[in-house]
């Protein structure tokens, strides 16, 4: 039953991940671009760190799986912040979405 | 099994391609990005063929920490920011001669690989048994921490010897204090490094204890202790002054000097250099590893900074 879990949250994070991607790929310019990936893959990075503290061995693992989550979340969405900041003050044109 | 071929196959593929991708590209801003990428796909690769130690050092140094370096150049060569200014050529300015002499060199070097790769014997177990049959003398528990600082100690020794030889050179090279402004990183960033960067200590503490008996060690630890002084210094938490100069210089040298004298403190009596006494060799181990630990995240973190903070005067320095 767990490990059917496991599964199925570790698919779903793949998921989130390969639309965060797609969303990287095809957004026009940088802050779409971050808007998609950042809350796409800070999905799909807690679904996949899900996936591995259910299938961790003993407690401490899945403690240390839950720290790593936590603190990739926390320098991802700072990253994010920091990218968009710069690109704000750098001034890159914001792409006029096509009709 | 399919599945996992199909995935070996493609990040096989995707390394190369990825390489040759990080040396066809126009735009070095590019090219480095690229090289980070190629660094964290190769250490899933060294993951796949089951090297956690290997795989934890090239994200750690080789992608983490080179990334770092080379987009700081990149930067001090663009005069402070990593966009090529205006209608500026976007490629590193090209030389025929270095071209020739990088491409012969890496050539060369390839060509050595490849003969070392061929003349290996082949089908055989390796030194795998040797090791295991050892171990029980190494004081650690874990074969590649005991190959590293007891049974190849001598190795290791020159790898933090080069660590040291970099630096030395970085700051014969590069002086003066950094006139450069304090990047603007902003409240969250501030916010950020309150929270992290104390764990992120903790966690290279906890990568250099774990070394005796799982994957980690000094090299890791001191990459995430130098990662921590390179967000110090991004953020300008570290001003290096002049006054520092004598405490950098004895942490520079301190890996390299407790290495080499614990490894002739042991020898006379009947010991050969490197040779520990088994009951002492844990504590001997953990000794040289947290010394070199210190060692290295200082030597990265000033190889970041990448100059001597002196005070120049008029081409004449006052120190």
């Amino acid at each position: 039953m767990l490990e059917i879990a496991g599964t199925a949250f570790m698919a779903l994070g793949a998921l989130f991940f390969v639309a965060g991607t797609i969303g990287l790929l095809r957004f026009p310019d940088v802050f779409c671009r971050l808007h998609a990936l950042t809350k796409a893959d800070g999905m799909g990075l807690a679904l996949v760190c899900l996936s591995a503290a259910i299938g961790a061995p003993d407690g401490g693992e899945a403690l240390r799986i839950l720290l790593i989550w936590v603190f990739v979340a926390l320098a991802s969405a700072t990253g994010g912040h920091l990218v968009a900041r710069h690109a704000r003050r750098a001034g890159p044109p914001v792409r006029e979405v096509r009709p | 099994m399919t599945v996992l071929l199909a995935f070996d196959l493609l990040l096989a593929a995707s390394i190369v391609g990825l390489a040759a991708a990080t040396l066809l590209m126009r735009d070095a801003f590019a090219m480095i990005v690229a090289f980070i990428v190629f660094g964290m796909l190769l250490a899933l690769g060294w993951a796949r063929l089951v090297a956690p130690d290997v795989a934890l050092a090239e994200v750690a140094i080789g992608a983490g920490l080179s990334g770092a370096l080379l987009l700081r150049t990149l930067a001090h060569l663009r005069g402070g920011g990593l966009s090529a200014q205006g209608g500026a050529s976007v490629s590193a300015p090209t030389n025929g001669a270095t071209q020739g002499i990088n491409a012969l060199l890496a050539g060369l070097a390839t060509c050595a690989l490849g003969l070392a790769y061929l003349g290996a014997p082949q089908n055989v177990p390796g030194l795998e048994a040797h090791v295991t049959d050892a171990m029980p003398e190494s004081g650690v528990t874990h074969p590649v921490t005991a190959v590293l600082l007891n049974f190849r100690a001598y190795d290791t020794l020159m790898e933090v010897v080069v660590l040291l030889a970099a630096v030395i050179v970085v700051w014969q090279v590069e002086r003066g204090l950094a006139e450069t402004p304090a990047p603007a990183l902003g409240t969250v960033y501030q916010g950020f490094a309150r929270v992290a960067l104390p764990v992120a200590v903790i966690a290279g503490g906890y990568l250099l204890w774990i070394g005796a008996e799982a994957p980690g060690g000094a090299f890791q630890a001191g990459a995430v202790l130098g990662a921590v002084a390179v967000l110090g210094l991004l953020s300008r938490h570290v001003r290096p002054a002049p006054a520092h100069r004598p405490l950098a210089r004895g942490t520079f040298v301190a890996g390299t000097a407790i290495f080499a004298l614990v490894a002739l403190g042991v020898s006379g009596a009947g010991r050969e250099t490197f040779e520990y006494p088994p009951a002492h060799a844990k504590t001997l181990i953990l000794l040289i590893e947290a010394m070199v630990t210190v060692s290295i995240a200082a030597t990265l973190a000033a190889l970041f900074h990448g100059r001597e903070p002196v005070t120049v005067a008029t081409g004449k320095e006052t120190t």
